[in-house]
């Protein structure tokens, strides 16, 4: 990921500030590939809109510098930049007619009516609105003007699309659908989309990769399921689906696992050692609910026991919280299998296996 | 139980119909609807709906000199005016004692109205009434009153003072419409232009449209930068800016009429920086007060936040991503403005531009400080015959124009833009 030749956008050493006092983005290095679906997800405030502004270049890096195609753009203005964006409320012009929003990157391009005509229809056939050129968009549902504004940042052929949580605005469902629409337009054109939101959902869903922003620095930047399943640090265990976490201090490192004493006296506890160096340091422990077992047999390394609170009916699953080591927002998610039988207020006899306990910073 | 189909009338669960039902249970909310805004239609009704109404009524009023004639004007009416070249003696008679009898005040009033449509007639009635007291108080009878009229003054026997009771002779007359356009009567009851040196409403008009054209057009000029700072300042600083915008409204027009008096006249603040500066020489300050020039600066800068506001107010709303997207989509900051920006801002444009042209078309107090002779507007001439000359049916003609004009643009904007797109805040 390194190798300078291949990366298509390369962010280097890019730091960031408004005021001048705080930095928004921090040393920022980041390379995307040809063609590739990168998702920048973080909470608001952490910076990745700005990373997004500075590659479109309504923002400029107050040090280092953006690569695109090996050439570096900071003094290139935005308008002619050649990058596609979809703007968070899609920023669709009133005043003009689905038609006239799509065909305007193409008429300032001077290119030709007829064929203007021909590529505006194509991009709106692309997104299924092919009979919709002559509505304006306030005439149109949230999810079409959704996908105007893909049709728009699209239509011109850019070298590369920025979208700024384009579905921010959608309900829940038109939200997936739509999520697998543009997913589908990717695959389809090839073209390299950087996409930013706060929905770790969307970004599992959608992306090649994932860079997890917090507090200006990317915490880790890897596939969707890498990102899950082998969190680097407790902000991306925390932000990246469901996560159980007990504290505690190392007692015992070997290799690349490790013992855990928990606070309060509630034992030992074994785990991957990833991101703790030494005996004697505090850590917190990660595990995702859906890999701790309610087994009596107790098969795992680690065995526990945890008090019922509260039972969630999901249907295809029952959410308990339990009481376990002292943290009584730890979750389980038993699957519905017809023979769980327990009651608030219930002890349940747990257990996971070491592999599945992440010891990451505190 | 049936399903009533749907010709059948709806029904409520208790078997009333339902649009019964319905208007009932909104009655006592209409009602107090109807009662809360009732005031607020008295008020509009009498100061608005009725002073207007009285306006166009008297703009076309003839009746009260008929009041005073009425017998004069029936035997005028029988004047063959192709075979005599006098009116027929019962004329002279019935007004030998309409004059006589006639209350002198509605003679007074009359005799206003007679001056209108021709000048003379004031001085002849007043002298001839007098003789016609006198000879009633000796108690003679005349043996012809047309040579009695005639005795007493020779103008009696000219036919166009006669003729002027043409215009007279009916309740109605659009007389007052046609001395608002420097036009009146002849003889035979054609509209003429008016004698060369009675012309100055027709000039007054143009310079009216001038003016306000240029005041609105130099308005958007300076108010649309300003209302986009204010919209896309932060807001620290866009309520500061807010605050200079109002400052104005705050402050009396008169005074800022005056201030802008102190500045502009030849040894006013702006002329002696001038000089000072020495971009002119001391003889040769520039007039720029009580002239057009005056009237365009000072009224630009008292209408400017009419301007502004609307202005403001629809660009608050254009989101700032539509600039980014434009540019984002290949077009230069000039071609974004123009293409993306500007259209959006159309409402604030015409609503802003409406209201400063209606303002303006109306202006009175500024013209008048500033204006001198050649920058008074149509408003001057309007309060000159209210409060001067006391020619009200002129002045409501006036005024009716005047409304008839802002009716007219209202509409042209409501075909053109749309009333329904206009923002004033």
């Amino acid at each position: 990921m390194n190798d300078t030749s291949q990366s298509f956008v390369k962010f280097e050493k890019i730091d960031k500030s408004y005021d001048g006092e705080v930095l928004v983005v921090k040393n920022l290095n980041l390379d995307i590939a040809k063609g590739e679906f990168v998702t920048m997800l973080g909470p608001s405030g952490s910076g990745k809109t700005t990373t997004l502004m500075m590659l479109a270049g309504f923002e400029t890096p107050t040090n280092g510098e953006i690569f695109l195609d090996t050439k570096p753009i900071s003094k290139i203005p935005p308008y002619e930049r050649e990058i596609g964006m979809v703007f968070q409320n899609y920023a669709l012009f009133p005043h003009m007619t689905v038609a006239e929003n799509l065909s305007f990157p193409l008429e300032v391009r001077k290119i030709s009516k007829p064929d203007i005509k021909e590529k505006v229809q194509k991009a709106l056939d692309m997104v299924e609105l092919g009979n919709f050129g002559t509505r304006f968009p306030a005439q149109l549902s949230g999810g079409q003007q959704q996908r105007v504004a893909l049709a728009r940042a699209l239509v011109f052929e850019p070298r590369l699309v920025l979208m700024d949580e384009p579905l921010g605005a959608l309900d829940k469902n038109l939200r997936e659908q739509m999520q697998y629409e543009i997913k589908h337009i990717h695959d389809r054109i090839g073209i390299t989309v950087v996409y930013v939101t706060h929905d770790q959902s969307e970004a599992l869903t959608m992306s090649n990769r994932i860079a997890v922003f917090n507090d200006g620095i990317v915490q880790q930047l890897s596939t969707p399921d890498i990102l899950y399943e082998k969190p680097e640090n407790s902000f991306v265990a925390k932000f990246i689906g469901e996560n159980n976490t007990l504290n505690g201090v190392v007692r015992e490192v070997n290799g690349s696992s490790c013992t855990v004493e928990l606070d309060g006296g509630f034992g030992m506890v074994k785990a991957l050692k990833i991101n703790v160096n030494e005996v004697g340091e505090k850590t917190q422990l990660s595990i995702r609910p859906e890999r701790v077992s309610i087994d009596n047999s107790a098969s795992g390394s680690n065995n526990f026991s945890g008090k019922i609170e509260e039972l969630i009916y999901l249907g295809d699953h029952i959410r308990a919280r339990l009481d376990v080591c002292g943290n009584n927002e730890f979750i389980v998610k038993v699957p519905n299998e017809g023979s769980f039988n327990h009651k608030e207020g219930d002890e349940l006899k747990l257990s996971w296996n070491s592999e599945d306990v992440r010891a990451l910073d505190l | 139980m049936e399903v009533p189909i749907s010709t059948a009338e709806l029904l409520t669960t208790d078997g009333i119909p339902l649009k019964q039902s319905l208007r009932k249970a909104e009655r006592r909310n209409k009602l107090r609807a109807f009662l809360l805004v009732f005031p607020l239609l008295l008020f509009i009704f009498v100061t608005f709906v009725m002073p207007i109404g009285d306006m166009l009524l008297r703009s076309v009023d003839d009746s009260q000199i008929n009041s005073v004639f009425p017998n004069t004007f029936d035997e005028y009416k029988n004047w063959d005016k192709g075979a005599d070249e006098l009116p027929p003696e019962e004329v002279y008679k019935s007004l030998f004692f309409e004059l006589a009898n006639g209350d002198k005040r509605q003679i007074g009033k009359a005799l206003t109205r007679m001056n209108y449509a021709k000048s003379g007639w004031k001085s002849l009635i007043k002298k001839t009434t007098r003789e016609i007291k006198k000879i009633v108080k000796k108690g003679e009878e005349p043996v012809s009153y047309k040579d009695t009229f005639i005795n007493i003054n020779k103008l009696w026997a000219d036919p166009t003072y006669w003729y002027s009771f043409n215009q007279m002779v009916k309740d109605r007359s659009s007389i007052y419409y046609w001395n608002a356009l420097d036009r009146t009567f002849d003889e035979d009851g054609d509209v003429v232009l008016q004698d060369e040196k009675r012309r100055m409403y027709i000039k007054t008009w143009l310079r009216t449209f001038k003016v306000s054209i240029y005041v609105t057009i130099f308005c958007l000029i300076l108010g649309f930068p300003v209302a986009h700072l204010l919209a896309n300042l932060p807001l620290r600083y866009s309520n500061l800016l807010m605050i200079f915008v109002l400052l104005p409204f705050w402050t009396s027009l008169l005074v800022r009429t005056t201030a802008w008096i102190v500045m502009l006249q030849q040894n006013g603040v702006i002329n002696g920086i001038l000089v000072w500066l020495g971009v002119i020489s001391d003889d040769g300050r520039i007039q720029m007060v009580y002239n057009e020039v005056g009237t365009l600066i000072a009224m630009t800068q008292i209408l400017l936040p009419f301007m502004i506001l609307p202005l403001y107010s629809v660009m608050r709303v254009i989101p700032k991503s539509h600039m980014r997207a434009a540019q984002n989509l290949g077009a230069k900051p000039v071609t974004a403005f123009l293409r993306v920006y500007l259209p959006q801002t159309i409402p604030g444009i015409s609503a802003g531009g409406l209201l400063v042209f209606v303002l303006a078309i109306g202006y009175f107090i500024t013209p008048e400080l500033v204006g001198g002779k050649d920058g008074k507007l149509i408003g001057s001439w309007i309060a000159y015959h209210l409060k001067t000359t006391l020619n009200w049916g002129l002045c409501a003609a006036l005024g009716a124009i005047l409304l008839g004009i802002m009716l007219i643009f209202y509409w042209l904007y409501n075909k053109i833009v749309g009333i329904d797109n206009i923002k004033l805040g």
